[in-house]
């Protein structure tokens, strides 16, 4: 018996039971169409973050204030206030084989007004580095000076976010925003970075000098910083920069051998290594639920090719009758079954795809849907379908041609 | 000789006991023959038949059909000599429910990889109309009468032309004036040249046959050469 016409005696039996087949291939339907969809979202997801990572630069070291000891009193980290600016020209200047550029960072919130419009944004308060360090150019106007720096002069560069909010129809550079009631003079507008893959707004920054955050806006007589940016020149050169950073650091702090660390060292690859393997645990965790519900799906149409097999008995011994092979029963009631599963299996993938959409629009996340995933998804959905057909088919195959057609 | 039979035995096991189906049988059938088995139930006349149809292997004997031994076959060997030597006629007719008459006539060819696949429509339509069914090709077997299911079901056993007729209680299920037909039909056939063997329980169904083979307690009682074959 040729293929095709196995193909059409088994899908005219799928078609006799419209319902009953539809129930049937709902589990792998559900299976499949998780499985796509938890694999397009978790891939859009991963490579979104891979790529915002990329953007912020991969050879970037972050230095945070570490946890301080007080009296055997352990505070939390970030506590220690003994990270500072200095620190970082100290960096640049002592690891300038290794390191392209740094810049302190310190942050803080505040409500800006220009004439009716006002915003509420974050105020980073950088060095003149900043733009080398991050790769982020001023789109508009300038950046502001070490004159700026070291004079701590209101003035600042506002991201395009923040540039559409208080200037809807105006060109912001050159003039004055009031940050807490003091002016600030508007030096340029950075160029665009668009959202990252937390969904915070990049754009949505107002940058100034750090001594003007700290001195001004803070109001504050201590220099340490929120946080050490250092840019490399290579990716590769990341362990030997934190060593020598680390080693730095320990002495510009005069810590003891003994002593913990009062900062910690962070580069982007440790983070991207984080989500990486993070995200890789979800889809095996989700994965792993799909595939139970594959296995469940796998079962029900095992069980009813088993009731297939047993109303058709009559049918099966006037095949036997009239010269059909075990092997030819063996095929027709495998190739049902996989028919089966694998229409379960089309249809799975199309509402996986829908679902991924849906969840996609809904929630803004990004989707990725992979001919690999689809290909995998509808392979897999075949084999169930071989696999859990496998063993009803032999039961019809090895069926007595007598007994079949005597059987009421 | 088309079918020879040789001390054929057929024993089932039911806990101590064996029952004897067949009890060293032997039989002879040559090419042409029109043939009615007959006996009472238990007698051995169907463990015969589906032996000489290839469903069923004896326990012991031999079985040479068109010059092959068959007896010692593999279930997959003996599907290919039921596909190419013989034809099955049921007392229940065996259609597929829900496929039309030509579909359930070409059923035979597709376990058959030697036949044109491009000629089994005309062939199957050829068939339909040997039997006087040329007119119902597209009938599923809900719209025929009993008679004609049975004709569709001789078309089909016809298909793959086949030396052996093999027919159990071809008119078990239908009134005298289909069974007349049926009958009929069958003397036309034999007289086109196959070979008919036909199990029934019916008097003046056998006396259609040219031969009459009685059975009884796995045993053939009378075997005599000739018959009558007027109704």
């Amino acid at each position: 018996m040729n293929l095709w016409m196995i193909l059409k005696v088994a899908l005219r039996a799928i078609f006799r039971n419209k319902t009953r087949s539809l129930l049937t291939a709902l589990g792998i339907i559900v299976g499949i169409a998780a499985v796509i969809a938890v694999v397009a979202i978790g891939q859009g997801a991963t490579t979104m973050m891979m790529k915002e990572i990329n953007s912020i630069g991969n050879n970037l070291i972050m230095v945070f204030p570490g946890s301080r000891t007080q009296g055997g009193v352990h505070a939390g980290s970030g506590a220690s206030q003994t990270l500072t600016a200095e620190d970082g020209a100290a960096i640049a200047r002592d690891i300038a084989h290794l390191v392209k550029a740094v810049s302190p960072m310190v942050r803080t919130g505040a409500q800006v007004i220009y004439q009716e419009n006002n915003w509420s944004t974050q105020i980073q308060g950088v060095s003149i580095e900043y733009p080398d360090v991050r790769s982020w150019e001023v789109g508009n106007g300038v950046f502001f000076i070490t004159a700026d720096q070291r004079s701590a002069t209101r003035v600042c560069v506002i991201g395009g976010t923040v540039a559409d909010n208080l200037f809807p129809d105006e060109d912001p550079v050159g003039k004055t925003i009031r940050i807490r009631n003091m002016p600030f003079r508007v030096l340029g507008v950075m160029a665009r970075k668009g959202s990252n893959t937390m969904g915070n707004d990049q754009d949505d920054v107002i940058l100034a000098p750090y001594t003007t955050v700290k001195r001004v806006l803070q109001n504050s007589i201590f220099n340490n910083v929120n946080m050490l940016m250092v840019s490399l020149y290579s990716l590769g050169d990341i362990p030997a920069a934190k060593d020598e950073i680390g080693a730095l650091l320990r002495q510009r702090h005069k810590l003891g051998p003994n002593t913990d660390d009062d900062f910690s060292l962070i580069d982007m690859t440790e983070i991207t290594n984080t989500i990486g393997s993070m995200t890789k645990l979800m889809t095996i965790l989700l994965t792993t639920v799909a595939s139970i519900s594959l296995l469940v799906g796998g079962i029900g149409i095992m069980n009813i090719m088993l009731v297939s097999v047993t109303e058709r008995t009559r049918e099966i011994g006037l095949r036997m009758a009239i010269g059909a092979t075990p092997s030819d029963i063996l095929l027709q009631f495998i190739t049902e079954a996989m028919a089966l599963s694998t229409a379960g299996g089309l249809l799975g993938v199309l509402l996986g795809i829908f679902g991924a959409r849906l969840v996609g629009k809904v929630q803004q996340w990004p989707i990725l849907i992979t001919e690999s995933s689809v290909l995998v998804a509808f392979l897999f959905s075949a084999a169930v379908g071989m696999f859990f057909g496998f063993y009803p088919a032999l039961r019809a195959s090895r069926l007595n041609p007598i007994d079949c057609l005597r059987y009421e | 000789m088309l079918i020879t039979i040789q001390d054929m035995f057929k024993t089932y096991r039911m806990g101590d006991t064996s029952v004897h189906a067949l009890d060293g049988v032997s039989l002879t059938i040559n090419a042409g023959e029109f043939v009615a088995i007959m006996g009472a139930s238990g007698s051995g006349k169907s463990t015969l038949l589906n032996i000489l149809g290839c469903l069923d292997t004896p326990t012991s004997g031999t079985y040479l059909l068109d010059g092959v031994e068959v007896s010692r076959m593999s279930r997959t060997q003996l599907a290919r000599i039921r596909n190419r030597k013989l034809g099955f006629v049921f007392q229940n007719f065996n259609l597929l429910s829900r496929t039309s008459a030509i579909e359930n006539v070409e059923l035979p060819t597709f376990y058959n990889t030697s036949f044109p696949g491009g000629q089994r429509r005309k062939r199957a339509a050829e068939m339909l109309e040997r039997v006087g069914l040329g007119n119902r090709l597209d009938h599923t077997s809900a719209q025929l009468s009993g008679g004609q299911q049975q004709r569709v079901a001789i078309a089909r056993a016809l298909m793959n032309d086949p030396p052996v007729l093999l027919a159990d209680e071809p008119t078990g299920n239908l009134d005298t004036r289909s069974s007349i037909e049926i009958m009929a039909l069958f003397s036309r056939l034999n007289q086109e040249g196959i070979t008919i063997v036909m199990v029934t329980h019916e008097e003046d169904i056998a006396a259609c046959a040219k031969r009459k083979i009685v059975m009884r307690d796995g045993r053939i009682l009378t075997s005599p050469q000739t018959g009558h074959p007027a109704l």
